[in-house]
């Protein structure tokens, strides 16, 4: 058996090299993997390229990896009003930002998950993320060509894995998290609960195994919303 | 005129809510619509739509009930109701901008009379903008409505000819719904459906910047 499980956050982190691009799962603080983010922290990992849908709220989430100057640029559908550290960053010119509507951020991390190399879409249209984009006219249609998003690592927060790295997760915590675990080539998750192979019903399985490479167990951190 | 009694917010929220069927499926943007939820009328169900991945969401999460892996789209603690499901966040915005959803009812900066939406940047304004989910819901929705107030709080129009402001969508608005009046928006122009109590049509017009029928 392939073996997957970590004994620790940083163990977990290993490997991680400057210039990397990392998904983060999460919609705010639910289903966001703050230890691994933390040990990330601890890792130090430089010039980071974060895909995510948030840019931090207050001290949470993103927020410690804006402060300690380890992202260069963020590709997000919603910064947040919260998201001092990387407001800062950013009107200093020391963070880059793509800004891309949550839908389409979630097809273009699926158009990579899938093998497709890009796809057109109405949304956008006109806007100011169309700019710089292919249009054309489609069934009448005025759309854009957008292109996908493929990540080095996916950090991503389950409830429950098995030894194998199937997946569950829980409540509306389940958001980005099954999209970013298909689309990096290493996909790391913290989990509440890991479980012997088969305790999971198969058809529970949200994330197959297949998409997760380490598992690691940390109790949820939440921070005050 | 300024002096004249105005609808509140809930009460825009209430007004709003009376456009939507018994059984739809609705996504609910930030701000005024969010208030929709508490003023459905008696006896029609609803199943509110959440981008992070809920169908059939209930009222907002009472003191001591609150669950923050159950949150709503401004990352609000709220409640289910029976009949609910979950789904991750591709597939909620499959339902957006697929066209499953029934309706959207969104806020709003502007409004163009060719029912193209502002409503994601401020001009001017610091900071990159949130588009967040918006594009997306806006696109693809059958039915867009939007809740807003009928002026800034400088008492300038918000319904215009053309937008000044930072473009979500193009020619996607049906109904805007003011603290002023209902207007929908059609291929012949804006019609002035109802309004508030104590407005007369003409006064209204005076507070839009773009032609409306009545």
């Amino acid at each position: 058996m392939k073996q997957k499980l970590y004994a620790t956050l940083d163990a977990a982190v290993e490997g991680i090299p400057d210039g990397a691009r990392i998904m983060f799962g999460g919609f705010g603080g639910s289903g966001c993997p703050n230890n691994l983010i933390e040990a990330l922290v601890r890792r130090g990992s430089k010039n980071l390229t974060a895909i995510s849908n948030n840019c931090g709220t207050r001290e949470g989430e993103l927020s410690p990896l804006f402060k300690h100057g380890q992202i260069r640029h963020v590709i997000t559908a919603f910064p947040g009003p919260h998201s001092y550290y990387f407001q800062e960053r950013h009107a200093k010119g020391e963070v880059t930002i793509e800004l891309v509507p949550q839908g389409i951020l979630c097809e273009r991390m699926r158009a990579a998950a899938a093998g497709l190399l890009g796809f057109y879409t109405t949304v956008g249209v006109a806007t100011e993320v169309a700019e710089g984009k292919e249009e054309r006219v489609l069934d009448g249609q005025r759309c854009i060509l957008e292109m996908p998003i493929h990540a080095d690592y996916a950090f991503i927060k389950a409830d429950k894995s098995d030894e194998l790295g199937n997946l569950t997760y829980r409540l509306s915590a389940r958001n980005f998290n099954p999209v970013m675990a298909t689309a990096a080539t290493t996909t790391i998750a913290e989990v509440e609960e890991v479980l012997p192979v088969g305790a999971i019903d198969p058809e529970h399985v949200i994330t197959p195994a297949i998409f997760v490479h380490r598992v690691v167990v940390a109790k949820g951190i939440r921070y005050a919303a | 005129m300024p002096h004249k009694l105005r609808l509140t917010r809930e009460q825009i929220a209430a007004r709003a809510a009376r456009e939507l069927p018994d059984g739809a499926y609705v996504n609910l943007g930030w701000g005024v619509p969010n208030l929709i939820a508490d003023y459905l009328p008696a006896g029609i169900t609803v199943y509110f739509h959440s981008e992070n991945g809920i169908l059939g969401m209930g009222r907002r999460a009472k003191p001591g009930e609150e669950d923050f892996d159950l949150v709503d789209a401004m990352k609000v603690p709220v409640t289910l109701i029976p009949g609910a499901s979950f789904f991750h966040q591709a597939d909620a915005h499959l339902m957006t901008r697929g066209g499953h959803l029934d309706a959207a009812v969104l806020g709003a900066f502007q409004v163009s009379e060719h029912g193209d939406l502002a409503n994601w940047k401020v001009p001017g304004a610091k900071g990159v903008g949130a588009i967040g989910g918006a594009m997306d819901i806006a696109a693809g929705t059958k039915k867009v409505i939007v809740c807003m107030e009928h002026t800034t709080r400088e008492g300038q129009p918000k319904i215009v000819r053309e937008l000044t402001y930072p473009l979500t969508c193009l020619a996607c608005v049906d109904t805007i719904v003011t603290d002023l009046a209902v207007i929908d928006v059609t291929d012949r122009g804006l019609f002035l459906r109802e309004l508030a109590p104590g407005w007369t049509s003409e006064e209204v017009q005076q507070l839009t910047a773009a032609h409306l029928n009545f």
